[in-house]
């Protein structure tokens, strides 16, 4: 899966979670107020399901789930790492 | 569409049903009364492997499916709410290892965990803090390769006997998430005694003064304690207080159905008369739509939906609020008798009240609620 399938999937789970339809890729989702507690693990699961990823311990940094470009890398990060296995 | 349990789902009904009749039925109201869960008691709960229930084998659990472990959940819900809240609680911190812990915790604590042999207990509430659980004001600092935590929790169920202890404090400023052990130096628990409701959950306060934890027994990273692991633990509780609900408002049902259909007045059984029949009625039909409400999000929760926080939210707002008015009622058609010692349903009207306030106030459950159906409003205008 390209980069770009991931962000365009990524934004239809975040768009429902935030009015502004138009979230810049880098903008910090957290830090902004734009979304609440609950959606930082309904996200996970969504990563979980949508990329057949499992999101564990060590994947827990800020810096994995702060934007929507972050949240691609580290999906892309993960998808490679799983194919390299 | 199949709504219908297997027949391995049914065999594991009878079987959990069967133990509640003999084993936790017939004492909870002492229990309630003694203020106090029996130490055996526990321990034949992890014989049965029920305190493994939502743990994998692989971790010494039983694995159940998420139906089979909701209807275990209904099952001890029927014969006691305290009890059910040992199964709850224990869910709940194991959940949050199993999802957030390193192998290494996995390994070390999940194999006690499913057994019984270690009893766990969630520490989030503190006498300050409630609703507004990542404010808590228990600190960690880190000193060296450990952390050393202050502070104090309130209303921890099974606080009184718990072994392990998941602890919510702040780190840095950020929330973070700790398993402790009871005999960690600078740890004690205190009784809290005289409750509504749960009054065999043997509730405690804990007092935590300057406690070295070291820093394997962090679950999760720093800043993710909130976001990431207590709700991944609340989410869980909800889910077994839900269906625990179920079984509480079975409970009040049979109760009900039972007295009604012996006590005369007026010449003739409670039964006859159609004022009676109504609350019956009522109960029964919100046991049903609750049962559908329990089955969606078990079917959520089986295939890893990302709306199942949203829906497990919903049944257990759903459930609770229903136990309530059916535990008022039974209560109302037993009488001043509903109202001794003699029957159970007045443990039942405690019970309930508690339901409505444990793993998320009903309050927060409708704000979150609430949101979400602006959030699909939106998103079904903006398709049109």
């Amino acid at each position: 899966m390209t980069n770009d399938e991931i962000k365009e999937r990524i934004k239809a789970f975040i768009c429902q979670f935030i009015q502004n339809v138009d979230i810049p890729d880098d903008e910090d989702l957290f830090a902004s107020g734009l979304v609440n507690s609950l959606f930082a693990m309904q996200l996970v699961l969504h990563i979980e399901k949508e990329f057949q990823l499992k999101v564990a311990n060590d994947d827990l940094d800020y810096e994995n789930f702060k934007s929507i470009n972050a949240i691609t890398d580290f999906i892309g990060q993960k998808d490679l790492n799983s194919e390299t296995k | 569409m199949d709504l219908g349990l297997t027949p391995e789902q049914i065999k594991s009904r009878k079987r959990f049903s069967d133990f509640v009749d003999e084993y936790i039925a017939p004492v909870a109201d002492q229990n309630d009364r003694d203020e106090e869960t029996p130490v055996e008691l526990i321990k034949k709960l992890g014989e049965q492997g029920f305190l493994g229930a939502f743990i994998p084998e692989e971790y010494g659990g039983k694995g159940m499916d998420m139906v089979t472990a909701g209807l275990l959940c209904e099952e001890i819900g029927r014969g006691s709410a305290s009890l059910l809240s040992l199964l709850t609680i224990n869910g709940m911190v194991s959940q949050a290892i199993l999802k957030w812990g390193t192998r290494a915790q996995k390994e070390h604590w999940l194999p006690g965990l499913a057994t019984a042999e270690k009893v766990a207990a969630f520490g989030v509430t503190e006498p300050d803090i409630g609703s507004d659980a990542k404010s808590v004001e228990t600190t960690a600092e880190l000193s060296g390769n450990s952390y050393i935590l202050n502070g104090r929790k309130k209303w921890i169920s099974y606080g009184q006997v718990a072994d392990l202890f998941l602890i919510l404090a702040q780190c840095d400023g950020k929330p973070t998430t700790f398993l402790i052990e009871r005999d960690t130096p600078g740890f004690s628990t205190t009784p809290i005694t005289g409750l509504l409701g749960f009054r065999s959950a043997m509730l405690a306060e804990v007092q935590i003064e300057g406690c070295r934890v070291p820093e394997e027994n962090l679950v999760g990273r720093p800043g993710f304690g909130f976001s990431h692991v207590t709700n991944v633990a609340l989410d869980h509780g909800r889910y077994c207080v839900g269906w625990g609900c179920l079984g509480l408002a079975e409970a009040c049902l049979q109760a009900s159905l039972s007295y009604t259909s012996e006590r005369k007045q007026f010449g003739t059984n409670l039964r006859g008369h159609q004022l009676i029949q109504e609350m019956i009625a009522d109960m029964i039909t919100n046991i049903k739509a609750t049962r559908l409400l329990c089955y969606h999000a078990a079917y959520l929760k089986e295939t890893g939906d990302p709306g199942m926080i949203m829906e497990t939210s919903i049944m257990k707002y759903f459930a609770s609020r229903m136990v309530n008015k059916i535990a008022n009622d039974a209560v109302q058609i037993h009488g001043a008798h509903g109202c001794g010692s003699e029957y159970s349903v007045q443990r039942y009207l405690r019970d309930a009240k508690i339901m409505e306030i444990i793993e998320g106030s009903n309050q927060m459950q409708q704000i979150i609620i609430a949101k979400s159906g602006y959030m699909n409003f939106r998103l079904e205008k903006r398709k049109k």
